[in-house]
């Protein structure tokens, strides 16, 4: 069963946030980046299919230059190839020129089974998997907490949460599904993984490879401005003993935030 | 004339509510631009629902045997179909798993862009939106425009856009639509759906949400937190810190790595207020927050805080709550 992973480098998730000068985009000096969370389900899952059922797992990432950090930790944790989409005409790429780029690289592999994550934290979008999916002409599923396969390979079974609920769908392969928290935890990265990552080749492919043109051109959404939204102003505290406290807090939300 | 169109799904016959609200702001929009909106409905019952009432002037019911249940590329090809006959200028989305998940399938499909999670949006007479969406878990927030290439799709959060108040007194016109399917839909079969026990609110769309923390020392009294949102008829939430223990479902977890909410009331229970816990519902109304540590992070956001011992407070809160909430607000 060959896996095909997207995952994308994302501002850490800890991190303080500040916008640049330009105030379009945030200010990336001093910024520590990582996997995104939700990519290492996709990671995790990637190498336990590679580990039941044999096959190959291929990670494959648009981004700048740094982006192959996030590649080698794929590798390090059990990928056996990783592939960088990288260009400067990808630059300002938006959710559609994304897609089409990854679904152009993702024909130039052989995949039974492409993973995601449920969204890139920080984009917070969650929609690249769904147009990856319809380009390439194959079924998709988002938010998968279980995943399991039929005993011919053929077909999987995958589990995932809608608002309140849960749905459970049979899907012929090959298929996209982007990952949710549930489905597993990823494991410690081995010390020999991450020795021999550093030495394993990422193949690097440009727009022109894909035969796409400059995604500023091509983009459909463009980002005019960024702003920090306005503080909370909070802080109030409700004197008194609990009894005190309580009464007064009960006649605050019903008198004064009349939210009750 | 200008077109929104929107997507409302109908099950058993009902419209569930963040379609209702993307489709009341298809409404104020069109009505800014002099435009018209049309829902195309789909599921069982398609045609049964009053949405005239929430602002369509049109609706397309589809409710054919193949999109009875949900599936991605039926109803993809299906509202594809129906955007590339009528030409609208946006198709809005409730951002819903199932409506992100076609948002991204019909972008693909119409080679048109798509803004997600929108918290604000606004249209200028030709009917170019500008969006507004969080980004980063909220600690920025970005406006962005689309190209010319039509629809702009644009998937809303929900709980932010206002339902349209008391029924504009017009009724939409139901046309029976009919649409086809690709063979290729069967793909994928919808083999099981679990809803949740009886009672339980859901918790993106809950107007009151109580939530708890590691403050709560144990699993047990994670009943703390059950008791009071029963009073409320709230939806619970919970930190990632606890959800990681063991002590509740994943599915509770409110914050960077799980849902975010932004009701009417939040009431945070032995929570100390991780920054990747208040990107989750820092965009409440009103934040209410019980905490035995003075110095909490919680409390610099909260509106109203009470430094105590959540065991003495949460008990004697439920009940003088139970004093003022005649009913309970259920989603």
């Amino acid at each position: 069963m060959n896996v095909l992973l997207l995952i994308k480098q994302v501002v850490d998730t800890e991190a303080r946030v500040k916008i640049n000068d330009a105030k379009k985009n945030i200010a990336t000096e001093g910024v520590k980046y990582a996997l995104s969370p939700y990519d290492e389900f996709a990671l995790e899952e990637g190498v336990r299919i590679k580990e039941k059922l044999g096959g190959e797992v291929t990670a494959m990432s648009l981004g700048p230059a740094r982006a192959k950090e996030a590649l080698r930790t794929c590798l390090a944790v059990g990928a056996d190839k990783a592939v960088h989409l990288t260009d400067p005409a990808f630059a300002g790429a938006d959710a559609y020129t994304t897609a089409q780029a990854l679904a152009a690289a993702a024909r130039k592999f052989s995949y039974d089974v492409i993973l995601c994550g449920k969204m890139a934290v920080g984009v917070d979008r969650g929609v690249t998997g769904a147009a990856v999916a319809q380009l390439l002409g194959i079924p998709f599923v988002a938010n998968v907490t279980k995943l399991e396969f039929s005993a011919d390979n053929k077909k999987a079974t995958v589990t995932r949460d809608v608002e309140g609920g849960q749905e459970v769908y049979e899907v012929e392969l090959p298929a996209v599904f982007s990952c949710e928290k549930g489905l597993n935890t990823l494991r410690h990265t081995p010390l020999k993984g991450i020795m021999m990552a550093k030495s394993k080749p990422i193949q690097e492919l440009k727009a022109a490879d894909l035969g796409l043109p400059e995604a500023k051109s091509e983009a459909r959404v463009r980002v005019e401005s960024m702003e920090y939204p306005p503080a909370r102003q909070g802080g109030r505290i409700v004197p008194g003993d609990p009894e005190t406290a309580v009464k007064e807090l009960v006649r605050l939300l019903h008198e004064e935030a009349k939210v009750i | 004339m200008a077109a929104i169109y929107t997507v409302v799904e109908v099950k058993n016959g009902q419209a569930g509510r963040p379609f209702l609200e993307a489709l009341s702001e298809a409404r104020r929009q069109a009505d800014k631009m002099g435009g018209t909106v049309t829902a195309i409905a789909l599921g069982q019952g398609a045609g049964s629902v009053d949405l005239g009432r929430y602002g369509a002037d049109e609706v397309l019911a589809v409710d054919q045997p193949e999109l009875a249940a949900w599936n991605l590329e039926a109803c993809g090809s299906a509202v594809a179909e129906l955007v590339e006959k009528g030409q609208p200028v946006a198709l809005f989305l409730a951002s819903t798993v199932h409506g992100r998940e076609l948002a991204g399938w019909l972008a693909a499909r119409l080679k048109a862009g798509v803004a997600a999670d929108v918290t604000h949006l606004e249209t200028d007479a030709s009917g170019a939106v500008t969006v507004t969406r969080p980004m980063y878990s909220g600690k920025v927030r970005t406006k962005a425009t689309f190209s010319s290439v039509r629809p702009q799709i644009v998937l809303l959060r929900p709980n932010i856009f206002p339902l349209l108040g008391e029924s504009l007194g017009k009724t939409a016109k139901v046309t029976a639509t009919t649409v086809s399917v690709p063979a290729t839909a069967s793909r994928v079969k919808l083999v099981n759906t679990q809803t949740p026990p009886a009672g339980e609110v859901e918790l993106t769309g809950a107007k009151i949400v109580v939530s708890g923390g590691r403050g709560l020392q144990s699993p047990e009294n994670y009943k703390l937190v059950q008791d009071m949102a029963k009073v409320l008829g709230a939806a619970t939430g919970a930190t990632r810190m606890i959800v990681d223990l063991g002590w509740v479902d994943h599915a509770l977890q409110v914050g960077q790595t799980g849902k975010v909410v932004n009701p009417d009331l939040y009431i945070a229970l032995g929570i100390a207020g991780a920054i990747q816990h208040l990107v989750g519902m820092q965009t409440s109304k009103c934040i209410v927050a019980v905490n035995k540590d003075p110095e909490a992070p919680i409390f610099k956001i909260a509106d109203y805080g009470i430094v105590g011992d959540v065991f003495q407070v949460a008990p004697l809160l439920t009940q003088e709550l139970g004093k003022v909430v005649h009913r309970p607000v259920s989603v």
